[in-house]
C-alpha cells in the first residue's frame, strides 16, 4: 500500500471516531507524570537545587563570604572550632577552617550536578551506541562487546579510581572519566536486548529492502523506539553518579581542596563529630535530598512510561487491575491497542 | 565429576583474569617517568646523584620488560614486592591489615543478606501492608545514601551520644576477636550496619519483586489448592525459585562490595587493606597499590566461582558445564 493510501485510511479512521484525540507516547507519559505527586515534587526539588547551584555567586554577594575564604575571627570559636548556624551571618555555621558552610554546600552542589549530568550524558551516548551495535550486528561483535560489558559491570570502581588517581593525579577530568567509564554498561545491556527484538520487526526488513544502510537503520529506525527506557535509565543513573563523585572525593581520589565538594566537606567534618553536628548534617542532607529526588523522579517516569510496572510496586491489587483493564479493552473492541492506530478498517487492505 | 571439571575450568580462567589485571596494573603504574617516584622518595633537596641511586636501588633503571618479568616471577611465588618507604614486604603489610577487612566483609555480608532477604520476603507476603510501605520508604532512602554518609550519621547519632553518656561498648577503630568477642563486636557493629545498609536495600527490593512475581505463578496456586500451609508454600515453593536471580546478582555486586569496604574502613578508621591502599596513594607507594589491585581481582574471581556454584545448587535447571 502506498503512503498516501495509508494516510487516507488513517483519516477515515480519525473521522470515524472524532472524540478520540491522538496522543503521542510522550504526551501520554507527561499526562501520567503530572498526576504523580511524588514525581512532580521531586521535579520541583531538583529545579530548586539547580537554581540554588547556579545562583551560588548571588549568595556570595549577599553574605560577602566567598567559598574559599576563611574567617578565623568571626567564623571560629575561641577553641578554633566551627561556629553554629546563625552565628555572625553564617546561615549554616562554618566549617573546620572557618569558611561559610552554606556557601560551600552551594558550590558543592555545582560540582555534584555537573559531574552527575556530564557523566550520565557521556554514559548514555556510549551505552546506546555500544548496545545498538552489539544488538544489531550480533555474532562475534556481540560476543566481544558483551564480555567487555560484563567485565565493566563486575569491576570494582574504587580500584580503578585508585589506580587512575595514582597515575594521573586526582582531578575533575579524571573523576568524570572514571564515572563515565562505569556508566554506560547497564544502558548498553538494556539497549542491546531491545535492539535484538526490534531488529526482527517487519518495518526494519522494509527499511533494509529499500536499501537503508546499517547505521541508518540503527539510528533512524531503531533508536527512536529505545528512547523511553534509555530516558528512565539515564534519570536513575544521575543519583548514582552524584554518589560516585561524593564517595571518590570523600576518599581524596576526586575533587581536590580547596574546591568545595560534598564528599570533601564530609571527609573534613569527621574531625568535628563531637563539637559541630551541623558540619556533618547539612552536607549529608543536601546529598540525600538530591539523590532521593532523582531516584523518585526516575521511578515516576518509569511508571508513567510503562503502567505495567505498577504491578511490582502495587502488589496483588495491581495484578487484578491489569486484568480488569484488559477486560474493558476487549469490551470496546480495542484489545490489541498497540496496533490499533494503523489498523485499517475491516476489509480495507 | 562435572563439578571438578567446572572448578578446574573456572580456576584456570580465573588465573588468566588475575594475570591480565596484574599486567594491566603493572604497565599502568610503571608507564610513568621514574624520576617522579624517585624524587618524591629522595626528598625535595635531593641531588641528581641521590635520585639516580634511588632509581638503581629500586631497579627502576632496568628495561620495562625485565622489570615486568621480575614482577611476574615474584607474583608466581606469592611475593608482591616491597614497600618503597619502609622496605617492608607488601605481603606482610597486607597480611597484617587483613583481619579488620575480613571481619568487616564476613559480618557485613551476613547482616546484609539476612536483613535484605527477611525484609524482602515479609514485604512480598504482606504486600501493601504498613510494614511493606515502611520498608519501601526505607529501601528508597537506603538506595539514595552514599555508604560514607550512613557511617558518619551513625557515628554522629549513635557513637557520640552513647560515649558522652558513659556507654563505651560501641567504639571506632579496630580490635581483634582475641581481645574478647564483646569488644570486637562493639568495634564492628557500626561498620557492619554501614556496609550492609545500602546493599540490604538493593536486595530487599530485588527479593520482594522476585517473590511477588513468583507468588503469581500457577504452581503456587496449585500448591495452595493442595492445602499446603501458607508457610510451606512460601518457603518450600516460592522462595527457592525467587532466590536464583538474587544469587546471580550477588556475583555482580562483589565489586561494589569492595568499594564499600574501602569506604567503611576509612570512615571508622579500621585500618584494613582498603584504607591502607587509599593512604598509599598520598605517598605514591606503588607496590602496595598493585598488591591491593591483585588481591581485589583474586577476591572478585573467587567470589564469582562460589556464586555460580550456589546458583547451580539452588536451581536444578542450571547445569554446571
Amino acid at each position: 500500500m502506498s503512503l498516501t493510501g495509508l494516510e487516507i485510511v488513517a483519516e477515515e479512521v480519525a473521522s470515524d471516531a472524532p472524540v478520540v484525540e491522538g496522543r503521542s507516547q510522550w504526551q501520554l507519559t507527561w499526562r501520567r507524570l503530572r498526576h504523580d505527586k511524588v514525581a512532580m515534587a521531586s521535579l520541583i526539588v531538583i529545579g530548586v537545587i539547580i537554581v540554588l547551584a547556579i545562583a551560588a555567586p548571588l549568595f556570595v554577594a549577599i553574605t560577602h563570604h566567598p567559598p574559599n575564604t576563611a574567617y578565623p575571627n568571626s567564623g571560629e570559636t575561641a577553641a578554633g572550632n566551627p561556629v553554629p548556624p546563625g552565628t555572625a551571618g553564617f546561615w549554616l555555621g562554618t566549617d573546620g577552617t572557618g569558611r561559610d558552610l552554606f556557601i560551600r554546600i552551594l558550590y558543592g552542589a555545582r560540582i555534584s550536578l555537573f559531574v552527575g549530568f556530564v557523566t550520565t550524558a557521556i554514559g548514555t551516548l556510549a551505552g546506546v551506541a555500544v548496545g545498538l551495535i552489539a544488538g544489531y550486528f550480533g555474532g562475534i561483535v556481540d560476543q566481544v562487546l558483551g564480555r567487555f560489558t560484563d567485565a565493566v559491570l563486575a569491576f570494582p570502581y574504587v580500584v580503578l579510581a585508585l589506580a587512575l588517581a595514582v597515575v594521573l593525579g586526582p582531578s575533575l577530568p579524571v573523576i568524570i572519566g572514571v564515572i563515565a567509564f562505569f556508566s554506560w554498561a547497564a544502558i548498553a545491556r538494556i539497549v542491546r536486548g531491545q535492539t535484538l527484538s526490534i531488529k526482527e520487526k517487519e518495518y526494519i526488513e522494509a527499511a533494509r529492502s529499500v536499501g537503508a544502510g546499517p547505521f541508518r537503520i540503527m539510528f533512524i529506525d531503531i533508536l527512536p523506539n529505545l528512547l523511553a527506557p534509555v530516558l528512565v535509565l539515564a534519570t536513575l543513573y544521575i543519583p548514582t553518579a552524584v554518589v560516585f563523585e561524593a564517595t571518590l572525593s570523600y576518599l581524596g581520589l576526586g575533587i581536590q581542596p580547596p574546591t568545595a565538594s560534598w564528599g570533601d566537606i564530609l571527609a573534613d567534618a569527621q574531625n568535628f563529630y563531637q563539637v559541630a553536628w551541623w558540619y556533618v548534617v547539612f552536607p549529608a542532607v543536601a546529598l540525600l535530598i538530591t539523590t532521593l529526588a532523582f531516584n523518585l523522579l526516575g521511578d515516576g517516569i518509569r511508571d508513567a512510561m510503562d503502567p505495567r510496572t505498577e504491578r511490582v510496586l502495587a502488589g496483588r491489587r495491581g495484578r487484578r487491575s491489569r486484568r480488569d483493564r484488559r477486560q474493558t479493552l476487549t469490551d470496546t473492541g480495542a484489545a490489541d491497542s498497540g496496533a490499533a492506530p494503523y489498523a485499517p478498517p475491516a476489509g480495507g487492505s | 565429576m562435572a563439578l571438578i571439571g567446572f572448578l578446574i575450568r573456572r580456576i584456570l580462567t580465573g588465573i588468566v583474569v588475575v594475570w591480565l589485571v596484574s599486567t594491566a596494573a603493572f604497565f599502568l603504574f610503571f608507564a610513568r617517568p621514574v624520576d617522579t617516584v624517585a624524587r618524591q622518595l629522595a626528598g625535595r633537596a635531593a641531588t641528581p646523584q641521590v635520585i639516580n641511586e634511588v632509581i638503581r636501588n629500586l631497579g627502576l633503571n632496568q628495561p620495562i620488560m625485565v622489570q615486568y618479568w621480575h614482577f611476574l616471577e615474584h607474583l608466581v611465588q606469592g611475593n608482591l614486592g616491597f614497600s618503597y618507604f619502609t622496605g617492608e614486604s607488601v605481603d606482610t603489610m597486607l597480611k597484617q591489615d587483613l583481619p579488620p577487612t575480613l571481619s568487616l566483609v564476613v559480618g557485613g555480608v551476613i547482616l546484609w543478606l539476612v536483613a535484605g532477604l527477611t525484609v524482602g520476603i515479609i514485604s512480598a507476603t504482606k504486600a501493601r501492608s504498613l510494614f511493606d510501605r515502611f520498608s519501601n520508604v526505607a529501601v528508597l532512602i537506603g538506595l539514595s545514601m552514599p555508604v560514607f554518609v550512613i557511617g558518619e550519621l551513625l557515628i554522629l547519632v549513635v557513637f557520640v551520644p552513647l560515649n558522652q553518656h558513659g556507654v563505651h561498648w560501641i567504639q571506632t577503630g579496630y580490635s581483634g576477636p582475641s581481645q574478647g568477642l564483646s569488644t570486637w563486636s562493639g568495634h564492628m557493629i557500626l561498620p557492619w550496619i554501614t556496609l550492609a545498609a545500602v546493599q540490604a536495600a538493593v536486595y530487599t527490593r530485588l527479593s520482594r519483586g522476585q517473590l511477588l512475581d513468583t507468588l503469581g505463578e500457577d504452581y503456587i496456586r496449585t500448591a495452595r489448592a493442595k492445602g499446603l500451609s501458607e508457610r510451606r508454600v512460601i518457603f518450600r515453593h516460592a522462595v527457592r525459585a525467587a532466590l536464583t536471580p538474587v544469587v546471580s546478582q550477588l556475583g555482580v555486586d562483589v565489586g561494589q562490595l569492595l568499594g564499600g569496604v574501602i569506604v567503611v574502613e576509612s570512615v571508622f578508621g579500621l585500618g584494613g587493606i582498603g584504607e591502607v591502599s587509599v593512604q598509599a596513594i598520598d605517598t605514591d607507594n606503588l607496590p602496595v597499590i598493585i598488591g591491593f589491585v591483585i588481591i581485589a581481582a583474586i577476591f572478585v574471581v573467587a567470589a564469582n566461582i562460589i556464586v555460580d556454584l550456589v546458583y547451580a545448587l539452588l536451581d536444578p535447571r542450571v547445569r554446571i558445564a
